[in-house]
């Protein structure tokens, strides 16, 4: 028992080579085959025509069967991979099918064409990239300003909900003022409550406020989110009241003190909200669908969401799209990873 | 930065607020909020660009925007006051209060009355009967399509033209059991497909005063059918069975791949089989299979409408004579190989714009089954709430399906969901 | 952990240096003019200042919405202004409250809500736990000598990146029935399994996505407390001979509580609110297996074509007020803990 618990208490620094060193770097790889399998496969699949994504069983990489010009012939003709009667194997094109007999033409004999079965053929493949899953949509929708949108969209909230959080975290944790208890209490309360059900409400407030169709209806409504004052309030909870009077003795005001004492103090809860801030944005639906109806303000969530229609989802390009909207996140993500992740980690969340 | 700075910075900031939503230049904007299971957007760009030109006073934006948004969004917004001048819908009935009558404005009314007859009254209001809302620019029908390669390997013969529900499932059983096929039978998770189903064994829906009376012998017939083949696995479970409430499910991937022999859907898939299946195997639209009241499918299908709190009225009305017109309608249909509604086009006929001819005889034979529509079908598609209708239809159904409802519960909560429904609708203030 | 106080400086890379800038150039643009307003109101009032652009946005955007929310649970018909709602009284509630047996749902007038009630009972407590009981163990590893250890942090963050409908997305592509997961069983020579149509595959299924998706976020926060509690603890403990499993009880585990409680919160709080993702990748189904509440109450306001707002509002009330009281509870408990 306890040397299978070792492990629960070693900190960096262990010695020796350990069964349980074994187990943790089978679930690392374990781990990545989850978490990034599936966005591999994504990314494959987005490649796919059509056709392609329907197979089953599905090919891990994109594939369309080959075409060949056929003398004779105006158009390319589909290969096949045909059994003869006596059990030889033969590429060869199909000409034409009739129920479940086909009409096929050696292309190096385009004069003559012998009927096949439908079973003793077999579509010829080769890898191919439909890269017009990705052209077709770019051409046709304003993509870079959709993607302008969500990045304003991002950044205008994420800056906004950092300030107004992190002042208001402060004010509640630092003070004692009338009405602290029974403003935490509401903050607090609401914790839980998914904007999805107040929805129709807020659509009324903001219809009232004329931020139909402009951006401020994306980045208002979200942005005093109690989550984001539960968790800075939490940190500056830890913070020592003695370094805020030390602070005032040396005629400090009270914003310099939240500016710049409790701010910097408070960095790591700070990263985290943002993170939690840019992702929610970035990514957010629901709302947006309803407050932009107008495509100079899409942002990429509403306009790429444009493929899914009443009776048909055009698969091919919501998958290429999808990929799209992830590549600027997953940039970010590789040029910041060092802040963020090590942001959070190595500044310690207490 | 001192606040005046601020100030000026906030003054520039709101300046460019106001810049993205007011209108650009002279030319009239107009908004026309589309979505799209197809190509669609992208031809009716194309035309509306020719439309421009010969008008350069007036410009169109079209919005591209999922369904969801069409479904969920819009009547919102309109209930609110906001939205387009101009948009694509579906619930043709259910937001008839928010359109514009173009009637005063059109050049000849007689003509939309002549090519959209029958369907105007699906655009109004109970009580209106002359008012003119919209471009009936796709017509749907509900039928189905087999697998006819299956039926030849297996040796089965394809039904006939008067074949019962229960003749197709003695038939494709029989093609599923000797190919090994999972799915004998697949039939779109959508209230709107049942219904057609439903009437042809004599289902009515709709009482003598037009008021919902769902759950009739006819309706318990086919009900109970579906019940059954889910149980004996004519039917697979993850169609119905998949999602709750009313959400749609479709079966296409599961044809594509030929792993069901007969699918019960409509006319939309053409385009898309063309391009999922192709020329893979033989799909083929056949005969609506008969019950003892009809051989029916349901009508459907989405209209162009014009929305009355637009502020620009007359230029509206031009551009839907423009989308309405015989030409347009054409090419419309032609190229995203959408059945057109206009009754002097289906006269003429249209040359579908696709060299599948397993394409093109599907739509012809689905532009067959228009003719043959029973009456009980196109009365339920005009009425204005038959969502709520196929909702509960589906959502009840569904439940029936995997076990959660016995269908006895089934009929029970179908009845009572529509009636809760239609009773939160009178409570309106008059 | 080091803190440094007073400067106002934010250490680090360039990447920090672009995102100071704006904050720098606007806080202490403000500086002069918040002097003035200390002076006015005095210093005792200042935290009012510090309070009230958060309370105007919340107040307009959630309080006054709340207000409304209320109205319309109170009010019938299908408007959209409230002015335009004939008063009902308490008859929404009555009708969401009618059950002959309320642990039976099928009994109830409006089964589909109590559906969804159960269904989040369910899916909440088995979620949280699964979410914080691997974000733990994968922050444990993490925290110990790993090769890569940053490649490993990030593999696990990854799909925190992703939005609720591309994950839904990603693993329907996986678990439909001509799926990947399929593919690879009946390549093994096993039958094909409906992974979204057999309610307790469905459920399972929700719980193991969302899991998936959000972990990340929680371990990085695990492993920041846990490479926050100082290493001379353990060595002192290791020199006592205190057992492993002693140690983490005695020693890890109170000093990551503080940790720990945000971590649950957070995930409670997103749990609770799951509705994108399960929408996507199951729509509630088989029958209602999965239905949530959330759903239910979006579906009876939009996705119905009788929009039942006054339905809908006093869902949303009923569920707002327990979750009001959880939340209480949890913090009660949360800051006793905290004493500890």
């Amino acid at each position: 028992m306890n040397r299978t618990l070792a492990f629960l208490t070693r900190r960096r620094g262990g010695r020796g080579w350990h069964p349980t060193d074994i187990l943790s770097y089978a679930y690392l790889m374990l781990g990545v085959l989850m978490m990034f399998g599936p966005v591999v496969w994504l990314l494959m699949s987005s490649f796919k025509t059509q056709a392609g994504l329907v197979e089953f069983p599905p090919s891990f990489l994109p594939y369309s069967q080959e075409q060949v010009m056929v003398e004779g012939y105006k158009d390319p003709l589909p290969l096949f991979e045909v059994t003869l009667p006596d059990g030889s194997k033969k590429p060869m094109a199909q000409v034409r099918r009739i129920g479940i007999v086909s009409q096929m033409v050696d292309p190096k004999q385009p004069d003559q064409t012998i009927r096949v079965k439908f079973e003793d053929r077999t579509p010829i493949r080769s890898l191919a990239f439909a890269w017009e899953n990705y052209v077709t949509p770019l051409k046709q929708f304003n993509f870079m300003s959709y993607l302008w949108n969500s990045i304003v969209v991002t950044t205008v909230a994420t800056f906004i909900t950092l300030v107004v959080n992190s002042m208001a975290a402060f004010g509640l944790s630092k003070y004692e003022f009338k009405g602290r208890t029974s403003i935490l209490i509401f903050i607090i309360g609401t914790l839980m409550i998914p904007i999805t059900v107040i929805m129709v409400p807020v659509y009324l407030v903001a219809t009232q406020l004329g931020m139909v169709n402009s951006l401020w209806g994306v980045i208002l409504p979200g942005a005093a989110t109690p989550t984001g004052v539960f968790l800075l309030r939490q940190y500056m909870l830890t913070i020592p009241d003695e370094l805020i009077d030390a602070a005032r003795m040396d005629n400090a005001s009270e914003w310099q003190i939240y500016w710049r004492l409790i701010v910097p103090l408070s960095l790591p809860a700070i990263a985290v909200l943002a993170i939690f801030s840019i992702m929610w944005r970035w990514n957010d639906f629901l709302w947006p669908l309803i407050i932009l109806t107008r495509n100079e303000v899409y942002t990429l969530q509403v306009g790429l969401n444009a493929f899914q229609g009443e009776l048909q989802v055009q698969w091919h390009f919501v998958l290429a799209m999808t990929v799209v909207t992830l590549l600027p996140i997953t940039l970010v993500f590789a040029f910041l990873q060092k802040f963020i992740t090590t942001g959070i980690a190595s500044t310690g969340m207490k | 930065m001192n606040t005046r700075g601020m100030k000026g910075l906030l003054a520039s900031a709101a300046v460019a607020v106001l810049a993205w939503t007011a209108p650009a230049g002279a030319a009239v904007e107009l908004r026309m909020m589309w979505y799209s299971d197809g190509n669609e957007g992208e031809v009716v760009r194309d035309l509306l660009n020719r439309f421009e030109q010969q008008n350069p006073d007036i410009k169109i934006i079209v919005d591209n925007v999922a369904y969801k948004a069409i479904l969920e969004s819009l009547p919102v917004q309109l209930a609110a006051g906001q939205g387009p001048d101009i948009a694509r819908v579906t619930d043709l009935g259910g937001l008839s209060k928010y359109y514009l009558d173009l009637t005063p404005y059109l050049m000849d009314p007689e003509y939309w009355r002549a090519s959209f007859g029958p369907y105007l009254q699906w655009y109004r209001q109970s009580g209106d009967t002359k008012g003119i809302y919209g471009i009936q620019n796709q017509l749907t029908m509900t039928g189905p399509f087999i697998n006819k390669t299956l039926f030849d390997q297996a040796g089965v013969a394809i039904p006939g033209a008067k074949a019962t529900w229960d003749d197709w499932a003695t038939a494709t059983v029989a093609v599923a059991k000797k190919l090994n096929i999972p799915y004998p039978i697949a039939m779109d998770r959508s209230g709107h497909r049942f219904a057609g189903t439903a009437i042809s064994m004599g289902a009515k829906f709709l009482n003598e005063k037009g008021e919902p009376a769902v759950v009739d012998e006819g309706f318990k017939a086919m009900a109970s059918r579906i019940k059954k083949w889910h149980d004996d696995g004519t039917m697979g479970k993850e169609l119905w069975g998949g999602v709750s409430g009313s959400a749609y499910r479709g079966a296409n991937e599961e044809f594509a791949n030929a792993q069901v022999v007969m699918y019960m859907s409509g006319s939309w898939q053409i385009s898309q089989f063309a391009k999922q299946i192709g020329d893979a195997f033989d799909w083929v639209a056949v005969p609506q299979p008969c019950g003892p009241a009809a051989c029916t499918g349901m009508p459907g299908g989405a209209g162009t409408v014009a929305l009355k709190q637009t502020k620009h009225p007359k230029e509206v009305a031009k551009v839907m004579e423009y989308l309405a017109s015989e030409p347009v309608i054409t090419e419309f249909s032609a190229r995203t190989l959408i059945l057109p509604a206009h009754l002097g086009v289906v006269k003429k006929g249209v040359d579908f714009k696709t060299d599948l001819r397993l394409a093109k005889d599907a739509l012809s034979v689905f532009t067959g089954h228009i003719s043959n529509l029973s009456p009980v079908a196109s009365a339920l598609q005009g009425y204005p709430y038959n969502r709520v209708i196929f909702n509960a239809v589906i959502s009840r159904l569904g439940q029936a399906v995997v076990g959660e409802l016995t269908l006895d519960d089934a009929y029970a909560r179908i009845t009572q969901d529509i009636e809760a429904q239609m009773a939160e609708q009178q409570r309106n203030k008059k | 952990m080091k803190r440094s106080a007073g400067d106002g400086e934010l250490r680090g890379n360039r990447a920090e240096g672009l995102l100071r800038l704006p904050w720098e150039v606007a806080m202490r643009a403000l500086e002069y003019p918040m002097r003035g307003v200390q002076r006015l109101i005095g210093q005792g009032r200042m935290p009012y200042v510090f309070v009230l652009p958060n309370l105007l946005i919340f107040g307009t955007f959630v309080v006054v919405p709340l207000f409304i929310n209320f109205y319309y649970s109170v009010t019938g018909g299908t408007a959209l202004f409230p002015e335009d709602r004939p008063f009902v009284g308490a008859d929404q509630y009555g009708y969401l409250l009618d059950c002959e047996n309320h642990l039976s749902p099928f009994t109830c007038r409006e089964d589909r809500f109590w559906r969804g009630v159960y269904n989040t009972i369910f899916f909440v407590t088995f979620q949280v736990v699964a979410m914080v009981g691997l974000s733990l163990l994968t922050a444990v590893i993490l925290n110990r000598r790993i090769v890569a250890r940053g490649f490993f942090r990030s593999v696990f963050f990854y799909p925190v990146l992703l939005s609720p409908v591309v994950v839904a997305l990603i693993w329907k592509w996986i678990l439909q029935r001509d799926g990947v997961l399929n593919a690879v069983i009946t390549a093994f020579g096993g039958d094909r399994v409906l992974f979204l149509a057999e309610p307790q595959w469905a459920m399972f299924w929700i719980i193991f996505v969302s899991t998936w998706a959000h972990m990340g976020f929680y371990t990085l926060i695990l492993l920041a407390g846990l490479q926050s509690i100082p290493a001379d603890l353990y060595e002192a403990a290791e020199m006592d001979g205190t057992s492993r499993w002693r140690t983490f009880r005695r020693i890890t585990m109170p000093l990551l509580w503080p940790t720990m409680l945000v971590v649950l919160v957070l995930a409670l709080i997103k749990s609770v609110q799951t509705f994108d993702e399960v929408f996507v990748l199951t729509g509630g189904g088989p029958g209602t297996a999965t239905q949530l509440i959330v759903h239910y109450i979006y579906e009876t306001a939009f996705a119905t074509q009788v929009h039942n707002f006054g339905l809908a509002a006093a869902a949303s009330i009923l569920l707002g007020t327990v979750l009001f009281i959880l939340t209480m509870i949890q913090m009660r408990l949360g800051s006793r803990g905290e004493r500890r």
